[in-house]
């Protein structure tokens, strides 16, 4: 049994401990907002937070996030009004919208660390995530615009 | 006030019924033609698919539930179709809850995504059955507040009589309405006094999407569900020869490991029943990480498959085609398309003499282009649910085209159609992909072989290296000019595996009195299918980069150039079906000239290229603006200009302009996909490069020609001419023309990247 701490809430599952954290959620615990796109850490469709900081979660061993806390895109706001999910909203970012959901984990990260970033610190922060669909002017767009959302609130 | 019913030979007819518990529905049977500007490789329509239906519910509460047809691949029809309904209703668009539509082609009509068809093909019909509802909401109130139906008037789901000062909500009256004729001969409105279509509406799903809610087929599950993959031969062109899965089956949670025929012998397949391999090695278990691991211990032997026969049905009876059995290699793909390329090919069209005025010619000027294979690379791989019984058939997953995919389906598993519901999920991508039905069936035929619930699942590499590419394509185009510059002659002559790209009656078909179009075509075991634009994602990089060559030559601006012809395609048309409107597409020209400030010097300090196209019955100009950025040519800005007619979905529209020229850059640059002994040697994003946004532009400004024409294609139109304005660029920014894509990493003989 591993035991988990997803979105606050605790889990105890019995999976290898080698799987990755991305099929825990998915399969065993039914989390399927994060998205499975490549497996090989190459597309950010799987991003989650591992104790805040952003890891893709089909590289990252369910038994690394033991004792950590994991926060997934279901988890990132309890009444989903974060600043990113606001303004990805406002700004109707999303097309087909798969690769969103692990473009905003990213984002929020980037977004506690740096609280006016510039376009080239989006750019830096973003690069690993695909969007095949080229929303990526959106997606800076709306970051910027959380990033002011967050300074008035905050 | 327009009428509805202008475009139809048939009598109109709708149904209307009551809703368990009060309320309306409406199936209202369309009286559009569906008429795609553009087929989808070489299959015409099936005839029955010609009627089009709505599908609108009034609750005795209240609730306006507008049921969205067409599957979803991101290019908003779960938006934009509810939204006609929903004007011609005259609806609180706020209110009204939209959900996408089983697969029902009786109710819903054809159900297809592709071809940029969506609102082209519904806009009549929703508009019909918004305003038949209208009309019947309005007859109910009439005859119950005994007042004259021209007195009633509506706004935003209430009735209201002046008169007398009478209101009601739809609602009130739906279960009367219910039993109201259904009217003749439907008004619509002036789309003049549109308040929902051609104002931005957010995406339906949107906050679904930013919430992680299970939207994609991935996200589909059921009680008792097993996760099935399948092992597909390392190289197209090969088969399995024997396996040995005794490890395989002492891995944790694997419950069986089999082989399947997808088609039997002589199976006659449907036009998009496109299969790259036959025989598939299926592993099934409890969890998805499980069966990748229990793949990995599969002991097999796979051999060349020789050459094998595929066999069409269709109205000219079964056809037999032999698929060679060559393990193909991309050096010789080339040097077969250069060994084709001079050999006779077909005349697809000829004007005037040009033979002759290329004898004649004072100045010819011969390019060649090419481009390689492409991956749709979907961001979520293919995948589909099946619970398949003796008895029925359940399917869920992400489909394009689901009214392709059943016929088949009848023939596997030897259901009657009704007994086959297939729901259509959000997809996760298509881009032309997911018309292929091939998943869906051997996720259904794994079904019924484990009589179990199952999901089957590509990985990213089994989705990558399957085929059903965007073929790969050349042309040489030839223009002749005359002693004073003028152009006299223009010759294109297309190949490519294993079709040809030529839209033999496009611009600048037309506009030159001698032209001639030919094809040639390479057979190939490489599957390949609708990418985004299908040829017109080659042409336009082709010809649009040849056009500029010529305007280079003769000494004229590109976008002058371009409209010359334009004017004398319109004024003196040259030759007969000619397929585009000569104005509109000089219309999108003009427009990025204007608003690129084109010629203007402050945008001196870009490396400017120009292209324009037509396809899907809509025109798209771009100009792209490129500087070099960390020693790497970069598109930094961009104009686009569209025609497409009403724009039903402004910012969705821009949207979906913005992706498209995000999508063209990246595949101008760096979109590609090779072979070595039927290896894909690109199973991975490792190993394919897609845009990522560092590369992608600072801005996209978009422009909509506004005008009142029906709406036409979105999705691919401006797409294609990306590919031919980057060239442009590259050629400013480089001082050499590129001819070989991807720009960025050169596919060459030797070090095919």
């Amino acid at each position: 049994m591993i035991k988990l701490t997803i979105n606050k809430k605790e889990h105890n599952v019995d999976v290898d401990p080698d799987t990755p954290l991305l099929w825990v959620l998915r399969d065993t615990l039914n989390l399927v907002g994060t998205k499975y796109g490549c497996g090989v850490a190459q597309c950010g469709a799987c991003v989650v937070h591992l104790n805040g900081e952003a890891v893709r979660s089909c590289v990252t061993k369910v038994s690394r996030a033991e004792g950590k806390k994991v926060v997934t895109i279901e988890g990132l706001s309890e009444t989903h009004t974060h600043p990113l999910q606001k303004a990805w909203l406002d700004l109707d970012v999303s097309q087909c919208g798969y690769c969103q959901a692990g473009q905003i984990m990213s984002a929020a990260v980037l977004l506690k660390e740096n609280k006016n970033p510039t376009d080239q610190d989006i750019d830096d922060a973003m690069a690993g995530n695909i969007c095949r669909c080229g929303t990526y002017l959106r997606i800076r767009e709306a970051i910027h615009a959380a990033a002011k959302i967050q300074r008035q609130d905050a | 006030m327009e009428k509805g019913n202008s475009t139809n030979s048939r009598r109109a007819f709708l149904r209307s019924s009551a809703l368990l518990g009060g309320g309306l529905m409406i199936h209202f049977s369309g009286l559009t033609r569906f008429s795609p500007a553009e087929k989808l490789g070489n299959i015409d329509l099936p005839e029955q698919w010609n009627e089009i239906n709505g599908y609108v519910k009034i609750t005795a509460d209240n609730l306006i539930k507008i049921i969205c047809p067409n599957p979803e691949f991101g290019q908003n029809v779960m938006t934009s179709l509810p939204m006609i309904v929903a004007e011609e209703l005259d609806v609180d668009w706020k209110k009204v809850i939209v959900e996408m539509g089983p697969h029902d082609n009786v109710k819903l009509g054809p159900q297809f995504t592709g071809g940029s068809n969506s609102v082209r093909m519904y806009w009549r019909p929703l508009r019909q059955a918004g305003a038949a509802a209208r009309h019947m909401l309005k007859e109910a109130a009439a005859q119950t507040w005994g007042v004259p139906v021209e007195e009633i008037t509506t706004k935003a789901g209430m009735l209201f009589h002046e008169k007398s000062g009478k209101s009601a909500k739809y609602g009130d009256v739906a279960s009367k309405a219910a039993t109201v004729p259904v009217p003749k001969d439907i008004k619509l409105k002036d789309v003049k006094s549109f308040n929902v279509v051609r104002h931005s509406q957010k995406n339906v799903e949107g906050e679904k999407i930013v919430t992680g809610k299970p939207l994609f087929g991935l996200d589909y599950t059921h009680e008792g569900m097993l996760i099935a993959m399948i092992e597909h031969p390392p190289a197209i062109g090969m088969k399995l020869k024997s396996f040995d899965a005794s490890k395989t089956l002492q891995m944790p949670g694997v419950k069986d490991v089999f082989t399947l025929k997808l088609f039997e012998d002589g199976f006659e397949q449907g036009g998009f029943d496109t299969r790259t391999f036959n025989d598939l090695l299926v592993v099934v278990g409890k969890s998805t990480w499980e069966v990748m691991n229990a793949r990995k211990k599969l002991v097999v032997e796979w051999t060349a498959a020789g050459d094998t026969k595929d066999y069409a049905g269709g109205r000219n009876g079964k056809t037999e085609r032999i698929v060679p059995g060559e393990l193909e290699n991309t050096d010789r793909q080339y040097q077969k398309m250069r060994e084709f390329a001079d050999k006779p090919a077909q005349q697809l069209r000829k004007d005037g003499d040009p033979e002759t005025a290329f004898k004649n010619a004072a100045q010819i000027i011969e390019r060649t282009y090419t481009a390689p294979f492409l991956a749709h690379n979907c961001m979520e791989p293919m995948n589909f649910f099946a619970h398949v019984t003796d008895e029925k058939a359940l399917l869920v997953g992400p489909l394009q085209a689901p009214g392709w995919t059943e016929p088949t389906l009848v023939k596997l598993l030897n259901l009657p159609a009704d007994k086959i519901e297939i729901q259509m999920t959000r997809m996760g991508g298509g881009f032309g992909r997911r018309a292929y039905g091939h998943y869906l069936m051997e996720a259904a035929l794994i079904s019924k072989k484990v009589k179990a619930p199952i999901k089957l699942m590509y990985t990213r590499e089994d989705d990558m290296t399957y085929g059903v590419y965007r073929p790969m394509y050349t042309a040489t185009y030839r223009a002749a000019l005359d002693a004073n510059k003028n152009l006299i002659a223009f010759h294109v002559k297309g190949g490519g595996i294993p079709e040809h790209p030529i839209h033999a009656n496009r611009f600048p078909a037309g506009a030159v009195d001698n032209y001639l179009a030919e094809g040639w075509q390479i057979p190939s075991n490489i599957t390949t299918g609708a990418f985004r634009a299908p040829r017109s994602n080659f042409n336009a990089a082709a010809e649009q980069s040849f056009l500029d060559e010529v305007a280079e030559a003769m000494g004229k601006d590109p976008i002058e150039f371009r409209l010359e012809l334009l004017k004398r395609a319109k004024e003196t048309p040259v030759g007969k079906n000619n397929e585009y409107d000569a104005d509109r597409y000089a219309g999108v020209l003009k427009l990025i000239r204007d608003k690129s400030g084109w010629n203007k010097p402050e945008n001196k300090k870009y490396n400017r290229g120009v292209a324009a196209y037509f396809c899907h019955s809509s025109y798209a100009a771009h100009v792209v603006d490129m500087v070099m950025k960390d020693g790497q040519p970069y598109v930094e800005r961009v104009f686009s200009a569209m025609d497409c007619g009403i724009v039903v979905n402004p910012d969705a529209a821009t949207n979906m302009v913005q992706g498209a020229v995000v999508d063209g850059i990246g595949n101008a640059f760096y979109g590609g996909l090779i072979h070595k002994d039927g290896v894909a040697q690109q199973n991975n994003f490792n190993k394919y490069r897609i845009i990522r946004i560092n590369e992608a532009p600072k801005k996209i400004d978009v422009s909509f020609v506004q005008n009142d024409i029906d709406p036409t294609g979105l999705g691919e139109p401006p797409f294609p001419p990306v590919f031919g304005a980057v060239a442009n660029a590259l050629y400013k920014t480089l001082g050499n023309r590129l001819y070989q894509q991807p720009f960025a990493v050169p596919v060459t003989d030797k070090r095919a990247f």
